[in-house]
């Protein structure tokens, strides 16, 4: 039912084209230079990890994305236009959870619907998000009441709320414990098909990059450049124990400079 | 709702069948047989000083010993009023034993210099026959005090959410609050004595003054302390700037504007009492200064109770206020 309504309403996810992307990071007049001539395509509906050594700029390029930062030089387009600013069509996952400790689990998923002022019309959405990632019964709750998995889940509900066609997800199941981790991950591919979204993935994790991901670019340290990118051509559910993941996540460690 | 109501259900059979601690209270009894023996001591022995009202005392502290003995005997029917009761049980059983102390240094045996403490009957007096008088002081004092308090609370909060959104504001307002915010409101006593045409309305601004510097000081800390996070959620979603100071900001900044509050009201009790004492013709203060005046000390004793009394329900409220807004907090310091 949910699945249903969820596609109804969705549109196809966004083309991201990111060109000649370089950024630095102005450190009291000291320029640190991140990403460094960055070229990435995703086609609409791609589901794509962008896998690379912690703070390597990957969070930067999501930044840029979604619209939060400008890119210093080159051009960030989404279905062909420059990003110039934040849109509820594109929503971002960070690591942390960030919600408001202040609001409830519902009132945090409502966040965008109130922001655009649409809580009256199509409050029940927020309900709709809520039962797709499992926390019916937690409407009430606050978030210091959850576990990390369960505040996470409310952050995608959050994000999902606003029929997104880019979902940016930094590092969204890297503060979760292993167990949750592998549970969520199924997740996040049940929403990403269901929805038809372009997902895009910053993660360190090789494995999670191999799971998810139909195509994984893989980042050099910073400034980050693109070394190299591997095709995961493999339906979902995958296996870890799949013999081309394994492979593939040899070819993976290679690239980063680690022999597996 | 079912769970919960089928683990009540059992606790008052058990209670009241299992435990006879539940129908009968004996630190109750002991108590109430604190304050007749008070009740008894206040009124057998002769006074050693001139005093009123040593029968009325008496009295009362009798009346407070069976209210306090029938309680225990009737505590099932009291439910939680009596269990609260049951929590001030030892305080209850301390407090006649400090008034026979208290009775015997001054009214009894006169062993306290006179007349700079008071009896308890002198007390007692006070509140009996100069109540028109305390109690309008009173009323004087707590229309002053919320007046100004709620105006310094209002600008400081106002002034401290621009002074965390806003450079400009920040650019123009930081050095003025540096310089002067520091400065105790009652240096401004003299000026605003002769800046304002009535001393109430000065008074009313010296204490809004006092309120305001930590008010604006903290809110201006807690918004500039806000997650950075939570605006670029907020952005994404497609909110408003509007948005982000109501809906963010200001509720992020909260725990920290209570905070300001709480020292706002602080700092707004010594100078309302300053202002009383040096300017002001009513109130409290004003009250103590003449009590003080006419060598009348019970008279100052009574002040400074329900002054004591005035401020400490005044901080109660507040921080009730904040109990309930700030319910999602975790491990908040209970008043």
């Amino acid at each position: 039912m949910v699945s249903v309504a969820l596609q109804a309403t969705a549109a196809a996810g966004m083309a991201v084209d990111i060109r000649g992307v370089s950024h630095a990071f102005d450190l009291e007049g000291r320029l640190l230079p991140v990403l460094d001539g960055i070229d990435l395509q995703a086609a609409p509906g791609e589901f794509v990890a962008l896998l690379g050594p912690s703070g390597c700029g990957k969070s930067t390029l999501l930044r840029l994305l979604a619209g939060l930062d400008q890119p210093s030089e080159g051009a960030v387009l989404g279905d062909g236009a420059p990003i110039t600013r934040p849109d509820p069509s594109r929503v971002l996952v960070f690591q942390d959870p960030t919600l408001y400790p202040w609001r409830t689990v519902r009132a945090n998923v409502a966040l965008g619907l109130e922001a655009r002022g649409l809580l009256k019309r199509q409050g029940h959405r927020a309900q709709q998000a809520i039962d797709t990632v499992g926390l019916t019964g937690f409407e009430q709750a606050y978030p210091h009441q959850l576990s990390g998995g369960m505040a996470q889940r409310v952050a995608l509900a959050r994000a999902l709320v606003n029929d997104p066609r880019l979902m940016l997800l930094d590092e969204p199941l890297g503060k979760l414990d292993s167990l949750t981790r592998l549970a969520m991950q199924g997740e996040l591919v049940r929403l990403w098909q269901r929805s038809g979204m372009t997902a895009l993935l910053v993660t360190h994790d090789v494995e999670e990059a191999l799971m998810l991901a139909q195509r994984v670019v893989i980042f050099g340290p910073r400034p980050a450049r693109i070394v190299g990118e591997l095709v995961v051509d493999r339906p979902h559910p995958r296996h870890r124990d799949d013999p081309h993941l394994i492979a593939l996540r040899r070819e993976a460690l290679a690239l980063l400079g680690l022999s597996g | 709702m079912s769970a919960s109501t089928a683990l009540n259900a059992p606790l008052p059979a058990t209670g009241a069948a299992g435990r006879p601690a539940a129908r009968l209270w004996a630190g109750g009894l002991l108590a109430g047989a604190a304050w007749i023996g008070a009740a008894l001591l206040i009124a057998l022995l002769p006074d050693a000083i001139e005093v009123g009202r040593t029968t009325e005392l008496a009295a009362s502290a009798g009346l407070i010993g069976l209210a306090l003995a029938l309680g225990s005997l009737a505590m099932p029917l009291l439910g939680a009023a009596g269990a609260r009761l049951r929590r001030a049980g030892p305080w209850l059983t301390v407090l006649p034993l400090a008034l026979a102390a208290w009775e015997l240094a001054t009214a009894k045996f006169a062993l306290l210099p006179l007349p700079f403490f008071a009896s308890p009957q002198g007390l007692l007096e006070v509140y009996l026959e100069d109540w028109p008088r305390l109690g309008e002081s009173t009323l004087r004092s707590l229309w002053l005090l919320l007046t100004g308090y709620l105006l310094g609370a209002a600008a400081g909060f106002v002034a401290g959410v621009a002074l965390g959104w806003s450079r400009a504001v920040g650019y123009w307002v930081h050095p003025v609050l540096r310089l002067l915010g520091p400065l105790p409101a009652t240096a401004w006593l003299p000026v605003a004595f002769f800046v304002f045409p009535t001393s109430g309305s000065a008074s009313t601004f010296l204490v809004a003054l006092a309120t305001w510097f930590p008010v604006t000081v903290l809110t201006w800390s807690g918004v500039s302390g806000v997650n950075k996070a939570y605006y670029d959620i907020a952005r994404t979603l497609g909110a408003s700037p509007t948005f982000l100071v109501l809906k963010v900001a200001v509720p992020a900044a909260l725990p920290q504007v209570f905070v300001g509050l709480f020292m706002g009201l602080g700092a707004s009790f010594s100078v309302l009492v300053v202002a009383e004492m040096l300017g002001v013709k009513a109130g409290l203060g004003w009250y103590l200064q003449w009590a003080q005046g006419w060598a009348a000390y019970a008279n100052m004793y009574a002040a400074l109770l329900v002054m004591a009394v005035m401020c400490s329900s005044l901080v109660t409220l507040l921080f009730k206020g904040r109990d309930r807004l700030l319910a999602w907090q975790k491990g908040t310091v209970r008043w």
